[in-house]
């Protein structure tokens, strides 16, 4: 107990960084993944051929990689000035929209193709169709694969501690040097992760509710 | 057009992974037939007679070193001058490894035979109590709140915080210097905490980095202002590239190196810290100060031993 309350300036700014990054990814990658799983199944084949080879590079990249890409290649191009955290959040939307772009697809390709094709005939156009009659269905099918992906961008966040980013995963580097026993210390942050976990599955269960239909 | 901007950025990725790593090279000159060496002239180097009949009744690691053997001992890989592993031999050479020698050798064990083990500073009492190095020789300081989890044998050598610089910024002359700068270290090292608890610089200025050596290349690529840590870190790195890196020289912290080792063995720590008031005493600590960061030009420092 003692290692958490004579550390608490570490533990409470470094968890909400975490929750912060966590968040903006969140939402980077959801819609960033969807967009991806529209090119995926669009009738365009440059369009899919683009889909496919983002998935292809990025989903088979180590995160640990596309960070350094972010942080010390990318720099070196001299484009556009990204901060450390931003460009923690561009990395972690990177990687986990390709997972996400998966989950998407594998809904989609659980909506029968009759409704597209009923769509089609009513006169529908294809994104009347994907963003009305497919998409809806297909993300509401596949709430616990989409949850478990973002809980694994979760515990992803913490590698952001090595690219200059003050978060959780960084807390035992500190607790180190004020000699703090870093066992204790890493529970804590365990805990802590439980905590956020647990509310991202109470979410998945509320939502599940809330969506399931009847086929 | 995205496949394409990927593609570009993986080659610059790769490009910039190889350059650092020749440049790391290049920044290591190795004395003609001491390649072995990195960052340290072989040649100047002194020997240590091995001990013999050496028997610590009582310590239980020195019961483990007899029956291994050999010493396996943490260091770092990747602070020139002091500890430093050469990427293409796999050997470590610096002030620190000759100390950790220096060790060995007093203990009775051959000190060619040591098993240098990378251990990060996150990691270090960790290490140290689970047993999976016998002591502990890189930059380590001694704190009292470390003294609650190892034991330190030592202080070997003393130094002290400061910034390292490009060689053209005169902006910085010292750690008030420092607001609007953005300035960089070890993630959760003791001077990133300093420049935090301070207020040296704003908050959103603080860079933090697994490695020292990220840091030094964000500084070359001007998308950092300075580096903070202990002097004779800072040393190494100015001495590799003293063109385009300079060393303030205004410490503002006294950081005493020791050696860590297991909590409570006593037995241990007192001969450890005979062997270093030894080599102290007979010169075999300049010696190994000259051939390694004396050849920074900054002078040696004798340190106090604090036996405990």
């Amino acid at each position: 107990m003692d290692v958490l309350l004579n550390n608490l300036d570490l533990f409470g700014p470094f968890f909400l960084r975490t929750i912060e990054l966590f968040v903006l990814s969140a939402v980077g990658s959801l819609i960033w993944g969807t967009i991806l799983a529209m090119l995926r199944v669009s009738p365009v084949p440059v369009f899919r051929a683009i889909g496919t080879a983002y998935v292809t590079i990025a989903r088979n990249t180590p995160l640990t990689l596309v960070f350094a890409f972010f942080v010390f290649a990318y720099p070196l191009l001299d484009i556009v000035k990204v901060d450390y955290f931003p460009a923690a959040v561009i990395a972690l939307t990177v990687y986990t929209s390709a997972f996400i772009c998966e989950v998407v697809r594998s809904g989609i390709n659980t909506v029968p193709v009759g409704q597209a094709e009923a769509g089609r005939a009513l006169g529908l156009t294809f994104n009347q169709i994907l963003g009305q009659v497919v998409l809806p269905q297909a993300l509401r099918s596949v709430v616990p694969p989409l949850i478990s992906t973002l809980i694994a961008l979760l515990k992803n966040t913490t590698i952001a501690a090595g690219f200059s980013v003050a978060e959780a995963g960084a807390i035992r580097s500190y607790l180190s040097e004020r000699g703090d026993n870093q066992l204790v210390g890493l529970l804590w942050v365990a805990l802590g992760f439980i905590i956020l976990v647990t509310v991202l599955s109470f979410v998945q269960r509320s939502l599940e509710k809330r969506w399931s239909v009847a086929r | 057009m995205r496949i394409r901007t990927l593609a570009v950025g993986l080659l610059v990725g790769g490009l910039t992974l190889t350059t650092m790593t020749a440049c790391g090279k290049e920044g290591t000159p190795a004395t003609p037939g001491s390649g072995d060496q990195s960052g340290t002239n072989a040649a100047a180097l002194p020997t240590y007679p091995v001990a013999t009949g050496v028997d610590l009744a009582g310590s239980p690691v020195f019961a483990k070193m007899k029956s291994a053997g050999a010493l396996t001992v943490g260091a770092k890989d990747d602070q020139p001058g002091l500890g430093q592993k050469d990427p293409t031999t796999g050997k470590f050479g610096g002030f620190d490894i000759e100390i950790a020698k220096l060790v060995s050798a007093g203990l009775g064990f051959d000190p060619e035979k040591i098993t240098f083990r990378t251990v990060d500073s996150g990691a270090r009492e960790q290490t140290i109590a689970n047993g999976d190095v016998n002591y502990y020789v890189g930059t380590y300081s001694i704190t009292d709140k470390r003294k609650a989890l190892v034991s330190f044998a030592g202080p070997y050598f003393v130094a002290g915080q400061d910034l390292l610089v490009r060689k053209d910024d005169t902006s910085i002359t010292g750690k008030d210097a420092l607001k609007g700068k953005k300035v960089c270290s070890v993630t959760g090292s003791t001077p990133i905490q300093k420049v935090r608890s301070d207020n040296l610089t704003e908050a959103g200025n603080i860079v933090e980095f697994q490695k020292y050596s990220q840091c030094v290349e964000k500084l070359l690529s001007k998308d950092i202002d300075a580096v903070t840590t202990d002097d004779a870190i800072l040393k190494g790195y100015a001495a590799q590239d003293p063109d385009n890196l300079k060393v303030v020289g205004q410490t503002f912290s006294t950081e005493k190196y020791g050696i860590g080792l297991n909590k409570d063995d006593k037995v241990l720590r007192d001969k450890v810290n005979e062997i270093l008031q030894k080599s102290l005493d007979d010169g075999t600590w300049d010696k190994i100060y000259a051939a390694t960061l004396g050849k920074s030009g900054s002078p040696a420092k004798k340190p106090t031993l604090e036996k405990y």
